[in-house]
């Protein structure tokens, strides 16, 4: 292949894992000095994608140019000397060694001949690193005490430490606030100003416009396309990201108001959230949102019982609560739908009708023996009715799609005599015609009376969903707003904005 | 936050706080002077037993007992490696068994071989049997746990079936090869020279060698590991045939210095090996580990040994004193890192 | 979209009945059976056989429990210094003068006991696994055996105690009746009880068994429980056996109860496996060792058999595995 103008290029690559499709048949292609954004919902493929660029993977079809030259990688460390660095959405560190070591970890700096690290150097180029980011800690610091945005930071001096040419970040403002993310935005453009192409991945549409030139639209692991930022509408991005038009996507009905279930008086756990307090009534959907970390998976774990307050009350039907264990709270009638349904929903081995009944096992049994017939039956009409795309209830859920696998959670839910539900980012990572099914049920399940706690941190469907919407940052809720006052920007302002400058450096 | 008023219950937040910061000092401090607080133990232990027993302190016993701690100390090395990286080994005992029969054996057979060659033999017997494990554990991916008491048993039969059922007594090795362990070189006894020496090494290696920072990672964070480009199952591999080697050096030593092998040599040593590691602060969980505090882990459990017939505790007391001590150490070992992951939590602001 | 109908009945396929790991270990019996028979002619003798469970039978009582706990993704390696220090106890209070009675039901109390421990410091301390945690307990425990009888040996049991290893019941050996009444009770509750479901639940994700409302704490506690009341079990039998106990008895328990276990197929990484393959598990290497035994086989080379057969099936799995997920990338 002749000369190209561009540093990077992929043609139909395709990467398949045991019952999905991750990517299917997708192009990129980058230019150097460029940033390029590349969009999605979750679960769109980005993620699978950048660990084809990385060498953490290798693709199942199609190829992949660097700078006109047909690579192959079977190892990230291929990718890492041909000058590729990727900062990863899930930090990816080594809590136990020291900010330096995680640096320069699979890179560090030895001494020519003899192969002794030299740690000096690398101490001294670490804190040159940092500094030049605007970080105030040490390089000897052991990165399990750091915070999560100065561990990003760490990431991001760990992508400038290797001179890459070729820069990903995966979703890397997703726990950032406002003033962190303006000091993110300034080192990127520095890095492209020094002549790196970046990937940026983001589902905001701030950072896209903030930063790329170009963007690439992902949708349920196919390429959908690529255009130049400012040819494109904002309205028709959506409709590339989304499938359809948005307003068609939320069947949110009228619910009737009802008792008051939930009552959180102040609610802390050390480290995590304080302060918390709202209410929750039959029929409601309250929305709980805020950037990645500000806390509130743990608010819903404390409510699940999974984790402990250190302070505050519950108050539940009027009556105060404490909750030793999960099982404790669904006895209650308190139900979780985890965020991570394959770590935490699902046991992935197990067929459909064994997932359905786990949490309801003693209904099928007597003086605990199981009444395999009961059970199956029951999962078989509970499995039908949310819809689930199987043959059979011994179908393994590991063979469903994203959205039928979530299915199977809700499932779980509905057969306990439950009042309240917590669902913790319910349509992560599943396809469009999965989530306004998903979308439908919700609303549904809350005109049936039960009380909704609805996490997410996609905005459209906060704002389609939800009756009021608690917006946390930093462990505390810091705007409660009602459906009138539903914006945009109102939520974005309470989730990003705030005191919060000095305090990142202190 | 700062700026920001708080109610009450923030105020009555803090003092819980103060009051826990208090508390959990004590684990930052335990963690920051750990290699220290063993020190001191041991000298106050040391003491204690001197004023029991007049003839502890005596130059003749110290000797004794630093030549027992070599031998320890030198595999507490190898099992600090393969800790770091969340494995266990049961099979060392066996291996040093292995290892110092074949040794015996060969100089039985030829009384006139070189005590280095000798060494040579019951290291590459080590090796050998590392290197086995190694592969079922790195590239076969059974659990440390069974593939070292799997082996542990084979290891074990093979060093019976070697001797035939017998043992090779003090008789039947020539004087160079006993010279091994009673020798000494530059004034130091060869036993504590060798364990000088693999610190050294050992302190380099895990210090200033990528691999060495590497098995760190591995056992830091698995899949970070990978995303990093380490190759783990060489790693892996390679940690456990350290191990394996150093337990066919530490065969040939033990033999040399016992001057007889038998089939249930170093029965259960491993314990003692494992205790040693934790004791040091070496973390069950992986990725956390120092040269210093194992040194001190051995030293601490050799003069446990070495005082516990001296001051009349009975030797059917010491396998108890011995788990207790795994127990207790790796009880507090979570606890340590339990206070410093709260105190890391009270550090973020909220 | 109209409704879906999703089948609630399993559909029959001859590849389901087959394909199964008990196959192979039906295959690995006979094979057994016909080594043995060419080696001695004393081994296929009814007599011979019957008797010969008597001698086996023992460990098998733990191989119940143990079937469960590596379910759970677990590992009991404390079992055998359970056996040694329950059957020391017993012994040692026969011989102060405490009834026979009730030294047994003290010996069943301190197996409990020991198991209870070692499963509640599992679930306090999470951070630590039950392989380093059954490992201090099972120093711990036999260190406690030898501070009581030191190295001697006590016995002089009554005369009824010895009925339990040596005695028949209509012809079948009583240890036999009691395993398979153990047997009974433990593949019900593994197979049929929603106890059992949600032992395997843990054993596949213990996250979501959690988060499902399962007490996973409290069901390893229970399970780590039971396996130290049948390691009690298993003393009685073996005291019963032997006449009398020292403080080194059942060594390396652990190591043929867990080979037993995994030979079974029950998977070590959790979640898989099944009752009965562990119970062939235990009676072809119960067999595969009288034979031996029956031609003069040193108890050594009987260690490395052992050793290699608990190696080889773990690996087999993990291979086949690898295989077929070589198969599926490339």
């Amino acid at each position: 292949m002749a000369k190209t103008e561009y540093v990077l290029e992929l043609n139909g690559i395709t990467k398949v894992f045991p019952g999905v499709k991750a990517l299917n048949d997708v192009y990129f292609k980058l230019r150097p000095g460029e940033i390029h954004a590349l969009m999605g919902e979750n679960g769109a493929g980005k993620s699978t994608f950048i660990k084809v660029i990385t060498g953490v993977y290798s693709p199942d079809g199609g190829e992949m140019y660097l700078d006109g030259e047909k690579v192959e990688f079977r190892h990230p460390t291929d990718a890492q000397k041909r000058g590729i660095a990727a900062i990863y959405q899930h930090v990816t560190c080594y809590p136990d060694l020291s900010v330096t070591e995680n640096i320069f970890m699979g890179h560090e700096k030895v001494q020519r001949g003899t192969g002794r690290i030299s740690w000096k150097e690398m101490h001294e180029e670490a804190g040159r690193l940092l500094k030049e980011l605007g970080a105030a800690f040490s390089p000897k610091t052991v990165m399990g005490a750091l915070s999560v945005a100065e561990q990003q930071i760490v990431e991001i001096a760990k992508a400038l430490s290797v001179d890459a040419k070729i820069i990903i970040m995966d979703e890397p403002t997703a726990a950032l606030t406002k003033n962190e993310s303006e000091e993110l935005y300034r080192i990127t453009e520095r890095l492209r100003d020094k002549g790196a192409a970046i990937i940026f991945i983001s589902h905001r549409f701030e950072d896209m416009y903030r930063l790329a030139s170009k963007v690439t639209v992902f949708r349920d692991a196919k390429y959908i396309g690529t255009w130049n930022v400012d040819e494109i509408s904002n309205h028709d991005l959506i409709i590339a990201m989304v499938g359809r038009e948005i307003s068609q996507l939320f069947p949110k009905k009228d619910a009737l108001l009802g008792d008051e279930l939930l009552r959180l008086d102040s609610l802390g756990r050390t480290g995590y959230f304080a302060d918390v307090s709202f209410t929750l009534r039959r029929g409601e959907i309250l929305g709980l949102t805020g950037l990645v970390g500000a806390g509130r998976t743990e608010v819903c774990q404390t409510l699940f019982g999974i984790e402990k307050p250190d302070k505050g009350r519950i108050h539940y039907k009027g009556k105060p609560l404490q909750l030793r264990n999960p099982r404790d709270a669904m006895r209650h009638g308190i139900g979780y739908l985890p965020e991570d349904r394959q770590k935490q929903g699902l046991v992935l081995q197990w067929g459909i009708g064994r997932n359905v009944s786990l949490p309801t096992l003693e209904k099928f049994a007597v003086q605990g023996a199981i009444n395999s017939r009961k059970e199956l039956e029951t999962a078989k009409s509970l499995a039908e009715k949310v819809n689930v795309k199987a043959k059979s209830v011994f179908d393994l859920v590991s063979s469903l799609s994203g959205g039928n696998q979530q299915k199977v959670v809700f499932a779980k839910l509905l057969n306990a005599e439950l009042d309240v539900l917590i669902l913790d980012e319910p349509t992560k990572g599943v396809d469009v015609g999965a989530k306004s099914a998903i979308y439908e049920m919700i609303s549904d399940l809350a005109c049936s009376g039960y009380g909704v706690i609805f996490v997410s941190s996609e905005m459209p469907e906060i704002i389609g969903m939800c009756d009021r919407v608690a917006v946390m940052r930093e462990g505390r809720i810091t705007a409660m707003l009602d459906r009138e006052g539903l914006t945009q920007e109102a939520i974005l302002s309470a989730s990003m904005d705030g005191a919060t400058g000095e305090e990142a450096s202190a | 936050m700062k700026s920001v008023t708080q109610p009450a219950v923030q105020n009555a937040g803090n003092a819980g706080a103060g009051a826990r910061q208090e508390r959990i000092s004590v684990s930052a401090m335990i963690a920051k002077f750990r290699e220290l607080g063993l020190l001191a133990f041991i000298i106050l232990m040391s003491l204690g037993v001197q004023l029991r027993n007049p003839s502890f302190l005596t130059w003749e016993n110290i000797n004794d007992i630093a030549t027992n701690t070599a031998i320890l100390a030198i595999l507490s090395v190898g099992m600090m490696l393969v800790i770091i990286t969340r494995g266990i080994d049961l099979s060392i005992g066996a291996t040093l068994a292995l290892s110092g029969m074949v040794a015996a054996f060969t100089v039985k057979q030829m009384p006139d071989m070189h005590p280095l060659l000798v060494l040579a033999i019951g290291i590459g017997v080590g090796l050998l049997c590392g290197m086995v494990l190694g592969v079922l554990v790195a590239w076969v991916n059974i659990l440390p746990i069974i593939a070292t008491l799997g082996m542990m048993n084979v290891f074990r039969g093979l060093t019976f079936e070697t001797s035939g059922g017998k043992w090779v007594s003090a008789h039947q090795m020539p004087a160079s090869f006993k010279e091994i362990a009673t020798g000494s070189l530059l004034g130091i006894n060869n036993l504590i020279a060798i364990a000088i020496v693999i610190y050294i090494a050992a302190y380099y290696f895990v210090s200033y060698t990528r691999t060495g920072r590497r098995i760190y990672a591995i056992g830091s964070n698995p899949d970070s590991a990978v995303i990093s480009g380490i190759r783990t199952g060489r790693i892996l591999w390679l940690v456990y045939t350290v191990m394996g080697g150093l337990a066919g050096l530490a065969g040939v030593l033990w033999v040399s210095k016992f001057a007889s092998a038998q089939g249930d040599t170093a029965s259960g040593y491993e314990l003692s090996v494992i205790a040693a590691c934790v004791l040091g602060g070496v973390s069950i969980a992986g990725g956390v580990g120092k040269i210093s505090g194992i040194i001190l882990g051995s030293i601490l459990l050799g003069i446990l040994n070495n005082a516990m017939p001296m001051i009349n505790v009975s030797p059917f007391w010491q396998m108890f004193i011995q788990g207790s001590i795994i127990l207790i150490a790796v009880l507090i070992n979570a606890m340590v890192k339990r206070g410093l992951d709260r105190n890391n939590l009270m550090r973020r602001k909220i | 979209m109209e409704p879906r109908v999703i089948a609630s009945k399993k559909e029959f396929t001859l590849k389901g009945l087959f394909l199964q790991w008990e196959w192979l270990l039906v295959l690995l019996m006979m094979a057994v059976f016909i080594l043995n028979m060419n080696l001695s002619e004393y081994f296929l003798d009814y007599n011979n056989l019957r008797d010969a469970t008597m001698g086996f039978l023992d460990k098998a009582f733990i191989v119940l429990p143990m079937v469960f706990i590596i379910l759970m993704g677990d590992i009991d390696i404390s079992v055998g210094s359970i056996v040694a220090l329950s059957s020391v106890i017993m012994a040692d209070l026969y011989n102060h003068g405490v009834p026979m009675e009730l030294a047994v039901v003290i010996c069943l109390a301190v197996g409990a006991l020991c198991g209870w421990i070692n499963g509640m410091l599992i679930v306090r301390f999470k951070e630590l696994s039950s392989v380093i945690v059954t490992l201090a307990t099972m120093i711990i425990y036999r260190g406690i055996a030898y501070i009581l009888l030191e190295d001697q040996a006590s016995g002089n049991f009554p005369s009824w105690f010895k009925f339990l290893g040596w005695d028949y019941v209509g012809g079948i050996p009583f240890i036999l009746i009691a395993f398979a009444l153990a047997v009974a009770i433990f593949a019900y509750l593994l197979h049929k009880t929603t106890f059992g479901r949600k032992v395997y639940a843990i054993g596949n994700n213990p996250t979501a068994a959690l988060y499902s409302g399962v007490r996973v704490d409290r069901i390893k506690v229970i399970v780590f429980t039971l396996a130290g009341l049948m390691a009690a079990v298993t003393a009685l039998f073996l005291t019963s056996r032997m006449g009398s106990t020292r403080p080194n008895i059942a060594t390396g328990y652990e190591l043929e109860v867990i080979a037993m276990v995994v030979l079974g197929g029950v998977s070590t990484a959790g979640g898989k496996g099944r009752m009965i393959g562990a119970i062939l598990a235990v009676f072809l290497i119960g067999f595969l060792r009288y034979g031996l035994g029956l031609v003069n086989v040193s108890a050594q080379s009987l260690l490395i058999i052992l050793g290699l057969l608990l190696i080889v099936a773990v690996a087999i799995p993990q291979l086949k595995m690898r295989v077929g997920a070589g198969r599926k990338t490339t």
